[in-house]
């Protein structure tokens, strides 16, 4: 589904990767890691198309994401540092408009629905800026069961979760490469994604 | 051997490095000449008196300042279009240039004025149209100043030069159109009644030094921008140890 | 297309319309330098009249410029920019919206400010109206050009002062024709022409001014 051929990428002066490769089925999950600075965020902002690599492309169906920018749109859900979460509106409606900017459809029922299975039943009616940090990240993150998207590129996506958190998360990954999706992730805690076939780089040397 | 070699910041360096005292001199030649003819040769305006040889400055300063601009976004957009780095640095190396021109095009302007018109600055269309031209130039470097990834930086001055570009010829018209209404002076400084075939040499010859000076300058300038941004590579280390 | 576009404008709509200071600051701040000058220049009426169409024209492209910075900017902070410039449309269409809404929150308030002060200036009615007029020709330019400046600047350090500098130089010919063009209602001269330069201007500004604000910001994202 996902290959990449040939990448490199340069912040600054200073060279993160290069000749970097690899190529992901369905069902396969990656698992990008290396220390701090060493270029894995950079990576996954290449992988959505936010940014452009030095050398070398990123295919998504065998054609170069630029070329198929509208299908990859809809294809790939990105999630990054930031959780994309407006402060004046509740969950539900960040999770609306989310929704509506990447063109996707939305019913408020399976929202609410995507809203409780990670624990936040209870401030649906709350502006985000009353929640927490982690929180937030969980909305964000229920985003991903309304996007109906094959591949999700995940920066540490457990960053901020309590250990309910990160089991929610867990089995919300699990499910989803289960059911013939792929995703793409970095992280620092470990990760439990039993019987899912992994491949992991590591960026940085 | 062709251009595209020569687009490799490696290769440009010491190819600038060779030409930068061949323009220098021809500079400084056709400087001698041009402040010969203005200063000597040209004669005295019956009209005007002596004061009126500014213009051998003024002119040729206001002729470069726009000149400029133009072959700054010409670079630009081909940076952008086939994003070459050298483009965009000897855009980047070409705008103090622009600005000191301009600058020294206002500079004179008000000279010229006070004897002339008795002020130091009158709202004349190109005059007005000059000074908003600096702005520009202060925009532009003022943008590369602040942003300190130099990728962000390059295209960033770039499609802010393309802007002001698609603009100018409009903000040139708006304030012509402007001018005219308020029926502010109409002398024009190049328009000068009488302007004798000596006059328009000692200008062009002028305008020729002017952009042998803007090449020999700007030249100089790339070839730091570029020791600067290749500082991590082995040839810019081995150059900035042959200099130590 | 055209359900993106609605919803990038209700987005920043609805979100201005739940921080209610932050969008009345740009309008007070316009009323403010606007009553600047009578203090500064003296109250004679003959005098107001004649730098009247100048000071609310200016001001409002003060005004414009102080509430461009942020434009793009929280949505920057917040992530919420990365995934709208994801989105599966255009990136010009999203620049276009935003610069739209920019228009609804902050233009169309100037617009019906600006008679209230242009009879504090002494302006005839006619002239009045033409003041109205012009700034609803105008402003959409002012969103339109500032978009590019607020999409060069993100994330910058002061931003806010970097973009005047960029973006006044290119609203000069804004300036020029929908000053020009009360000055014209108030002498006789008529309007028209200046309107209608003001309107090619504005069909230029929206032909270009998206796109080159969405380059701009691929940019600055990356």
């Amino acid at each position: 589904m996902l290959s990449v051929a040939d990448l490199a990428c340069e912040r600054g002066e200073r060279e993160l990767f290069r000749n970097l490769a690899f190529e992901l089925e369905k069902g396969q999950a990656l698992l990008v890691r290396g220390g701090n600075g060493r270029g894995k965020t950079s990576l996954l902002r290449i992988l959505s198309g936010l940014s452009s690599p030095t050398a070398g492309a990123v295919y998504w169906r065998g054609q170069p994401i630029e070329a198929v920018r509208e299908q990859y749109g809809y294809d790939m859900a990105y999630i990054g540092h930031a959780n994309a979460i407006k402060d004046d509106l509740t969950p539900l409606e960040n999770l609306q408009f989310a929704a509506a900017l990447r063109g996707r459809q939305f019913d408020s029922d399976q929202a609410v629905e995507a809203l409780a299975q990670l624990g936040l039943s209870h401030c649906i009616e709350l502006p985000a800026r009353a929640l927490s940090f982690g929180q937030r990240r969980r909305v964000a993150l229920s985003g991903l069961m309304l996007a109906g998207a094959l591949l999700w590129i995940l920066d540490e996506p457990l960053t901020g979760l309590d250990i309910d958190g990160v089991a929610m998360v867990e089995k919300l990954i699990y499910s989803h490469i289960a059911a013939g999706g792929v995703a793409i992730m970095t992280t620092h805690q470990p990760l439990v994604l039993e019987g899912v076939i992994q491949i992991s780089i590591s960026v940085g040397g | 051997m062709n251009l595209y070699y020569y687009a490799s910041p490696a290769t440009f360096y010491p190819l600038a490095g060779k030409l930068i005292p061949w323009f220098a001199g021809l500079a400084v030649v056709l400087g001698a000449i041009g402040l010969y003819i203005s200063f000597f040769i040209a004669p005295t305006d019956f009209q005007q008196g002596e004061g009126y040889r500014i213009i051998f400055i003024h002119v040729p300063a206001a002729w470069m300042s726009m000149f400029i601009y133009l072959v700054m976004a010409f670079w630009s957009a081909i940076g952008l279009a086939f994003n070459t780095r050298l483009s965009f640095l000897i855009a980047r190396a070409l705008a103090p240039t622009g600005a000191m021109f301009t600058f020294i095009a206002l500079w004179t302007g008000a000279f010229w004025g006070k004897p002339m018109w008795g002020t130091w600055w009158v709202w004349d269309a190109r005059l007005t149209s000059e000074l908003i031209l600096l702005f520009l130039y202060v925009g532009y470097m003022a943008l590369q100043a602040a942003i300190d990834a130099p990728r962000r930086a390059d295209r960033a001055g770039a499609l802010l030069n393309l802007v002001g570009v698609i603009n100018i010829p409009i903000i040139y018209f708006s304030v012509k159109w402007w001018n005219t209404l308020h029926q502010g002076s109409s002398v024009s400084l190049t328009g000068a009644p009488s302007m004798a075939m000596i006059m328009l040499w000692g200008m062009l010859v002028m305008a020729l030094a002017a952009w042998m000076y803007t090449i020999a300058v700007s030249l100089a300038r790339s070839r730091i921008l570029i020791l600067e941004r290749e500082r991590q590579t082995e040839w810019a280390r081995a150059q900035l140890e042959g200099q130590a | 297309m055209l359900r993106f576009l609605i919803t990038v404008v209700r987005r920043d709509v609805l979100l201005a319309v739940r921080r209610r200071g932050d969008w009345l600051t740009a309008q007070f701040f316009f009323v403010m330098v606007v009553s600047m000058f009578p203090l500064g220049v003296g109250p004679e009426p003959s005098m107001l009249r004649v730098i009247g169409p100048g000071v609310v024209w200016v001001s409002a492209l003060l005004a414009c410029l102080l509430s461009l910075g942020r434009l793009y900017a929280d949505d920057f902070r917040d992530g919420s920019l990365e995934q709208m410039l994801l989105s599966p449309y255009p990136n010009s269409l999203l620049a276009l919206g935003k610069a739209l809404a920019h228009w609804i929150i902050n233009g169309i308030p100037l617009l019906l400010i600006a008679p209230v002060l242009g009879i504090q200036f002494g302006l005839p009615a006619e002239a009045l109206l033409i003041l109205v007029l012009s700034l609803a020709i105008g402003t959409p330019i002012l969103s339109l050009l500032g978009g590019i400046g607020a999409a060069l600047t993100l994330g910058l350090r002061g931003g806010g002062v970097l973009i005047t500098l960029l973006i006044l130089p290119l609203y000069v010919p804004v300036l020029i024709f929908g000053a020009g063009a009360v000055e014209g209602a108030m002498s006789g001269t008529g309007s028209e022409a200046h309107l209608s330069l003001l309107g090619a201007f504005l069909v230029m500004s929206l032909l270009i001014a998206p796109w080159i604000s969405s380059l701009a910001l691929k940019v600055s994202v990356e």
